[in-house]
């Protein structure tokens, strides 16, 4: 117990890597790097070329079950090929019937958050309440603390959402600043109706 | 009715008005609210000319006010119930804007250059965040064949607290020190002995057939404190019972004790206060 270098010594990749889809195969959310070298006492390098190896078993084409990085870290899910199969067998109460106001709402969160039910209603125009009621109950965002000064309660995404829409991370969203030409019609709109109306 | 605006009941305020007729006259509606005592109208004059908060302004108060005008009367005044609904609407409005200072509100504070500004940001903000929407829907369709197993969060990795090696002889001596009988602990000082509260109703009635009065502190002074607390207890016995009456002159004052047969009619004042809080 004293070395742990000699302990990974002791580990062969292809063991270790039995020992990783062991986990992955227990686990019901994303194992982190640090999760799954802790639970098979190895280093996180060792888990990585361990990973690499199951990832090649594992992959589309090659088999039911697909390794994939997701939500910060890794998992194991059903072979693209076979989401018919799933889906007659499997609800998922989480993603159903998404309502426009619930995928803004969660858009916000995910590219703004943590914010408020008050920060979202300022940008969508109207009362984030119930979107918010929503995807809570869906579990694609929690709270996260509240506004300083006891403010607001504030939300963020979850590791579902992210599963959800295969993210590896939050900063895998696209970045949204090429609306800025439309800042500049819209503002020019305004500024015709605004003169308009001082004439 | 006067041109009365849902924003801007400015017009109606404190002029003179048709329609008072027969019916309900809402502007001359006499009010009686903590905040304002007066007509309607001038509730209304005042409101406007920003002398009186409405904020401290019970609207219901206004509309309880009214209804019961109402049903005053035996027949429905159209009338005055359409107008005091646009002018009771006003004031809810106005109200309502005067307790959330909104973001219209620092809008319109804004000159019009800056408002336009302000407007294009959170339309700029509002299309952004639908563009948003739109992706995370695309991205969902694409990744809706992908299935994966769902449960609740990962159990908590447990922590397991490292003993330090041990002494088994060391464990065996804790063992014994908790093993040993524990010491008797004595409950002597709980058992209190009250002597018997009738023995001083016997001895108080003796002391009062002999004297028409005696100081209660002399006569208990050589008792200890739990026969004192008997004897404190019998000679409220004996007044609740009306056999003797009792005065102290102050809190803590001496306690005299009187036979009830030199009872005044109406004990003073200071005695019956007493005896109120000894009660």
């Amino acid at each position: 117990m004293e070395s742990p270098l000699r302990l990974v010594a002791s580990h062969p990749l292809d063991e270790l890597s039995r020992t990783v889809e062991a986990l992955l195969v227990v686990a019901s959310a994303p194992l982190s790097l640090d999760e799954l070298a802790g639970a098979a006492d190895a280093h996180p390098e060792q888990i990585e070329e361990a990973l690499h190896l199951v990832g090649e078993r594992f992959a589309e084409g090659r088999s039911g079950i697909v390794l994939e990085h997701v939500a910060g870290g890794w998992a194991f899910r059903a072979a693209r090929a076979e989401a018919a199969a799933c889906a007659r067998l499997f609800e998922r109460p989480a993603q159903r019937n998404l309502s426009q106001a619930a995928l803004e709402t969660l858009a916000i969160v995910a590219y703004l958050g943590p914010c408020s039910r008050p920060d979202i209603a300022r940008i969508r125009g109207v009362a984030a309440d119930s979107a918010v009621a929503n995807l809570l109950e869906r579990g694609l965002v929690a709270e996260a603390g509240r506004e300083s000064g006891g403010g607001a309660i504030r939300y963020r995404t979850t590791p579902l959402f992210e599963r959800i829409f295969g993210l590896e991370s939050l900063s895998e969203l696209p970045r949204l600043d090429d609306v800025g030409e439309d800042t500049a019609a819209i503002r020019e709109r305004l500024e015709t109706v605004a003169e308009k109306r001082t004439a | 009715m006067t041109g009365v605006g849902s924003t801007e009941p400015t017009n109606s305020a404190g002029v003179g008005f048709a329609g008072a007729g027969a019916g309900i006259s809402v502007r001359e509606l006499e009010l009686d609210l903590d905040a304002f005592e007066g007509p309607f109208d001038l509730l209304l004059a005042l409101v406007l000319k920003e002398e009186l908060d409405l904020r401290d302004v019970d609207l219901a108060g206004i509309v309880a006010t009214f209804l019961e005008r109402l049903a005053e009367r035996e027949e429905l005044d159209l009338e005055a119930c359409g107008e005091f609904l646009v002018l009771i609407a006003a004031l809810l409005e106005l109200k309502a804007r005067a307790l959330f200072p909104d973001e219209n509100a620092e809008l319109a504070e804004l000159d019009p250059e800056e408002a336009a500004e302000e407007l294009a940001r959170r339309l700029a903000e509002y299309r952004r965040a639908k563009e948003a929407a739109a992706w995370l829907r695309e991205r969902l369709a694409a990744e809706g064949d992908r299935f994966f197993r769902l449960g609740p969060a990962p159990l908590a990795p447990k922590v397991e607290t490292p003993l330090a090696p041990q002494d088994p002889a060391q464990l065996g001596a804790v063992l014994r020190l908790l093993a040993t009988e524990p010491p008797q602990v004595s409950l002597r000082h709980m058992a209190l002995n009250f002597p018997p509260v009738s023995q001083f109703l016997e001895r108080f009635r003796a002391v009062l057939r002999r004297r028409s009065r005696f100081d209660f502190d002399t006569e208990v002074r050589e008792l200890t404190r739990l026969e004192q607390a008997s004897a404190f207890l019998a000679v409220l016995e004996l007044r609740r019972s009306g056999e003797l009456v009792l005065e102290q002159a102050a809190p803590f004052a001496p306690i005299r004790v009187l036979r009830s047969a030199e009872e005044k009619a109406i004990p003073d004042e200071r005695t019956s206060e007493w005896n109120l809080r000894s009660a």
